[in-house]
């Protein structure tokens, strides 16, 4: 979904730019709780490269069409939603070198592929957590489920940020319901390669699993014997 | 402490093998957007990039004849290039326990250096 330059006209870009740049200052205090733990920050490293090796795998999806893996909602989970957004918006910056994404519209994407999937992905994650079980499993469905949502949502983000500046004059009902259509079905991979990414790093390392913390020292406390608890 | 360098090294060879090897496979198709662009018809309106010229641009390191090679190059290139800019983000931003040595401080020190240290 990268927006390359001249889609959207300079006042919504440089707008979209500053939106980014407070996202990414709050970010920056943000994540620093979240990477208290020392052995977070390599980690975050790690899903930051790993997004970008997975972004390149564009898989098909229907009449001649492909997406590939946005990778807010996986951030958010694996890591915390701050440090999540910090580290596709490296993606994001890495990608300026290799032509991708306009470098004007740096802000508008990631506005779109890094603040709205990061932001959309992690409220679904946590209300949809709410519904299920309270164990850390519940992470692996309310995590599909939060990057199913996640990529139409940014889909509508860049058709929002199109009708406030488009390059061209479109009926903005077409074309949301064109981006939305597309991006449904490339949510769908998204939320498969999420899934699978978070029960594989369950499956090992439950505590290095952001989004399952809570679920996890659970387990455990109620696991120590009372004599020990108190 | 291992075990996590352990997830760590493995984490990052599946990064390089699907970067450097599998992404050429991934599908040649436009993508979402770049598809709906070209319905709709504002295709066209986009510029060129303006590190179009750069050495890894299109994710193809320039003068490499072999495409294999020179996209699996370009991926590893990135993938240790997101890793190295993620690692000293990520790094700076963690707020430093300085004054000692964060090994030999363990996790006490470290949940009491987050409280102590006002305006750090």
């Amino acid at each position: 979904m990268h927006v390359p330059d001249g889609f959207i006209d300079a006042p919504v870009s440089v707008g979209a730019g500053v939106v980014a740049a407070v996202a990414i200052g709050a970010a920056l205090r943000g994540s620093r709780r979240e990477l208290g733990d020392e052995r977070v920050a390599p980690l975050a490293g790690l899903v930051a490269a790993f997004v970008f090796a997975v972004q390149m795998l564009n898989f098909p999806v229907v009449s001649g069409t492909s997406g590939h893996l946005l990778g807010g909602a996986l951030a958010a989970v694996l890591v915390g939603p701050w440090t999540g957004l910090l580290c596709v918006s490296v993606v994001l910056l890495v990608q300026l070198f290799f032509a991708d994404g306009g470098l004007t519209a740096y802000g508008i994407n990631v506005t779109c592929m890094a603040l709205t999937t990061v932001l959309v992905g992690w409220l679904v994650f946590r209300g949809v957590l709410r519904l299920l079980p309270k164990v850390p499993a519940s992470v692996v469905p309310a995590s599909f489920v939060a990057a199913l949502v996640s990529v139409p949502a940014a889909a509508l983000a860049f058709t929002g940020c199109y009708a406030l500046g488009g390059s061209a004059d479109l009926p903005i009902g077409s074309l949301a319901a064109a981006m939305v259509g597309v991006h449904v079905l490339i949510g769908i991979g998204e939320a498969m390669i999420t899934g699978l990414v978070v029960s594989s790093v369950l499956a090992v390392r439950p505590d290095l699993v952001h989004g399952a913390r809570d679920l996890v020292a659970a387990r455990r406390s109620s696991a120590v014997s009372p004599v020990v608890a108190s | 402490m291992t075990r996590t360098r352990g997830l760590l090294l493995v984490g990052l060879l599946v990064a390089l093998v699907l970067a450097g090897g599998v992404s050429y496979y991934a599908s040649s198709s436009p993508d979402g957007l770049t598809k709906v662009s070209e319905d709709e018809g504002f295709d066209r309106t986009a510029t060129d990039h303006p590190l179009a010229d750069s050495p890894v641009a299109d994710y193809e390191i320039r003068g490499v004849d072999d495409g294999r090679l020179a996209g699996g190059l370009a991926g590893v290139i990135g993938v240790v290039a997101t890793f190295a800019i993620g690692g000293l983000v990520f790094r700076v931003v963690r707020r430093p326990a300085r004054g000692h040595d964060a090994a030999a401080a363990g996790p006490v020190h470290m949940a009491a250096g987050g409280r102590e240290g006002p305006g750090r």
